[in-house]
This record gives structure tokens, C-alpha cells and sequence, in this order.
């Protein structure tokens, strides 16, 4: 049977979402996201550079096999993001959304208020919305409710490489979730990823523990093989923890016995 | 001067100061959405348009008029998480 992650009316093999921002080179990135596998790829809304010609990052994403995440990163107003995520739809043509309503500049902890506000006026809209959240069940339910394809709670604050802070909340919003549930943020290495998708998590997003890595494209296989892996834990089911041993030889027919 | 070509715009261009990606600009006008681009050298298929805050859809960058005084903002995809 296929594993396939499902969100709204699309299937994807990969359960790694990758950023794009932040890379030594687009070239690098682009390698990156070749070693990761990933399907889904966030990009950034914002002001054409009006002064002078730049490269189009669009030149360094294949959209044949790679599907675009306009997301409304730095938006710090339920308004500001439903705007970025009009101007997204139409320069990317879909209808997919990453949701941004931050709360807090040092954090970038999201407005869970705002956040609510503008999944509702989005889903109203036709959007599929995947709002960056809180690792709170709670809010995650209430976004669902409110319409959501997915809730992704933040594992640690952005870019900060902290790895899952809370898995205990993580887990429960597995448990209670009527959509996927994507960790979004705060991934240092493999094994933080590996964590979150043995907690349950339908996939991981991440961009700075790939981008800011020494090798970014040994730390995109890394982190491929680490949501794989952690995906094929949850599903196999781990053994219950113990407090003491349990022997794993037989204890009888020691020599000298 | 005269426009050239075009139905709409076969009238008197004027100098006019728009709000460009949040900087004033100057320009002769009216002008639609698809001349801005043009002059701009920007490719059209990449980048999303707000006229006064209201997105432009593609297919009506060439009826979509810029008139003195308007707010346009142009993005695109850049880097992000």
C-alpha cells in the first residue's frame, strides 16, 4: 500500500517540505531540494527589486515535480496575510496557501487570533490553507474546524535549530487531528525530524536546518532519509518504555551455571 | 504626445506620479497594467499586481488603467520558508 501524505485534492510521495530561503546559492538549493526528494517547496511573496534585474528563483525550482507554497511570512496582521495571499494565488496560480500570522518579531511566535480570522476569510475565499500554529491542540482544532487542509504546529521557534520541544503536545494534536498535521519549524538535524514523524506527524517543514547547514545537500539527503525513517518507526510501531532491562539473551543455560 | 496604438489609451499622456512599490514615481499616463510591466522590463507571467489593493487578475493587465496618484505594488517568489 502506498504511504502517500494527502492534503486537500493532492497526493505527494514526500513527506519533506522544504523552504528557499537562505541558501549559499540557488544552485545549492536547487540541489538540495533534488537530495531531499521533496514535492512541496515554500517561497516568499514580496517586492519586485524595481532598481535592478535579479535572478527568478522560479529558474531554480522544476514546477513540473515541484509543487509551489506561497506562504505570508512576516505579515504580522490578519490583513496584511489574506493580502499576501491573494497577490500569492496569482502569481503562482494556485490556490495553496502557508499561512503566517506572527505574533511577535522576536519569537515569531504566530497571532493565534489573527491566524483564525484569516484561515476563515481564506477558506471563504477557495484557499487551502496550512496556517503555521502554535503547538497547541487546542488552536489546531479550532483552525481545523474553521476550515484548515492542515495544521502545522512549530516544533521550536523558527530557525532556531531547537529541535521538538514540546512532542508531548505534538502527539496529542496527532491524536485529535481531522487533517494532517505538518511540523513546521524548529528542526536542527535528522533526528529532530525523525522525532517528529514518530510522533505521528504526516510530514515536516523545514528550511534553515538544510539551507544553514555546512553542506546543504548532504544535510537535504539527511533529513529525507530522517523523516523516511521516522515515518517507518511510527507505523511499526515502537515498544512500550520500561524503567528496568528486560533481557533480550536467554537468561538460562549460562555456562558455570 | 500621443499613445501609440490601442483603443482605450488613444488620448493625451500626462505626467503623473504613481506610488511604485511604496516609492513615488513618475511616469506618463494613463497607462494599463501590462505598459507598466513593459517598461519595466518585468515578465509579466512571474510577478502578481495590486492596484490600489486590489490584486489585478492576468487577464486584465491590459484593461486595468494607472491613473495619477494610484498605490501599484509588484511581487514575486522570492526565497522563504
Amino acid at each position: 500500500m502506498d504511504d502517500v501524505l494527502r492534503i486537500a485534492d493532492r497526493t505527494f510521495s514526500s513527506r519533506l517540505i522544504v523552504g528557499t530561503g537562505k541558501y549559499p546559492s540557488h544552485a545549492v538549493m536547487q540541489a538540495a531540494h533534488e537530495a531531499s526528494g521533496t514535492e512541496m517547496v515554500t517561497v516568499a511573496v514580496r517586492r519586485v527589486d524595481i532598481s535592478r534585474k535579479t535572478e527568478s528563483l522560479l529558474d531554480y525550482i522544476d514546477t513540473a515535480k515541484i509543487f509551489l507554497l506561497p506562504n505570508t511570512a512576516a505579515c504580522f496582521t490578519a490583513a496584511d496575510a489574506i493580502r499576501t495571499a491573494r497577490l500569492g494565488r496569482e502569481a503562482g496560480m494556485s490556490n495553496w496557501v502557508k499561512l503566517e500570522v506572527i505574533g511577535d518579531e522576536q519569537t515569531l511566535f504566530p497571532d493565534n487570533e489573527g491566524l483564525l480570522e484569516a484561515t476563515r476569510v481564506l477558506v471563504k475565499e477557495g484557499f487551502v490553507v496550512l496556517p503555521y500554529t502554535n503547538d497547541d491542540p487546542v488552536v489546531c482544532r479550532k483552525l481545523a474546524d474553521a476550515g484548515a487542509a492542515a495544521v502545522m504546529p512549530l516544533g521550536a521557534p523558527i530557525g532556531s535549530g531547537l529541535g521538538i520541544q514540546n512532542p508531548n503536545n505534538i502527539r496529542i494534536i496527532k491524536e485529535q487531528a481531522t487533517v494532517p498535521v505538518i511540523v513546521d519549524a524548529g528542526v536542527g538535524t535528522a533526528s529532530d525530524a525523525a522525532v517528529a514523524m514518530e510522533l505521528g506527524a504526516d510530514g515536516v517543514l523545514m528550511n534553515t536546518a538544510i539551507a544553514g547547514a555546512q553542506d546543504p545537500v548532504a544535510m537535504a539527503r539527511a533529513m529525507r532519509l530522517a523523516v523516511a525513517a521516522g515515518r517507518l518507526a511510527y507505523r511499526a510501531g515502537r515498544i512500550a518504555r520500561k524503567s528496568y532491562a528486560t533481557a533480550s539473551s536467554p537468561l538460562s543455560g549460562v555456562i558455570g551455571s | 504626445m500621443r499613445a501609440p496604438g490601442g483603443l482605450w489609451y488613444d488620448r493625451i499622456l500626462t505626467a503623473m506620479t504613481i506610488k511604485l512599490n511604496g516609492d513615488p514615481r513618475e511616469l506618463q499616463g494613463p497607462l494599463s497594467v501590462s505598459a507598466l510591466l513593459e517598461q519595466l522590463e518585468i515578465d509579466a507571467r512571474r510577478v502578481a499586481v495590486e492596484l490600489n489593493t486590489a490584486v489585478v487578475k492576468k487577464a486584465a493587465y491590459q484593461s486595468s488603467v494607472i491613473r495619477d496618484g494610484d498605490e501599484v505594488e509588484i511581487v514575486n517568489f522570492v526565497g522563504g520558508g
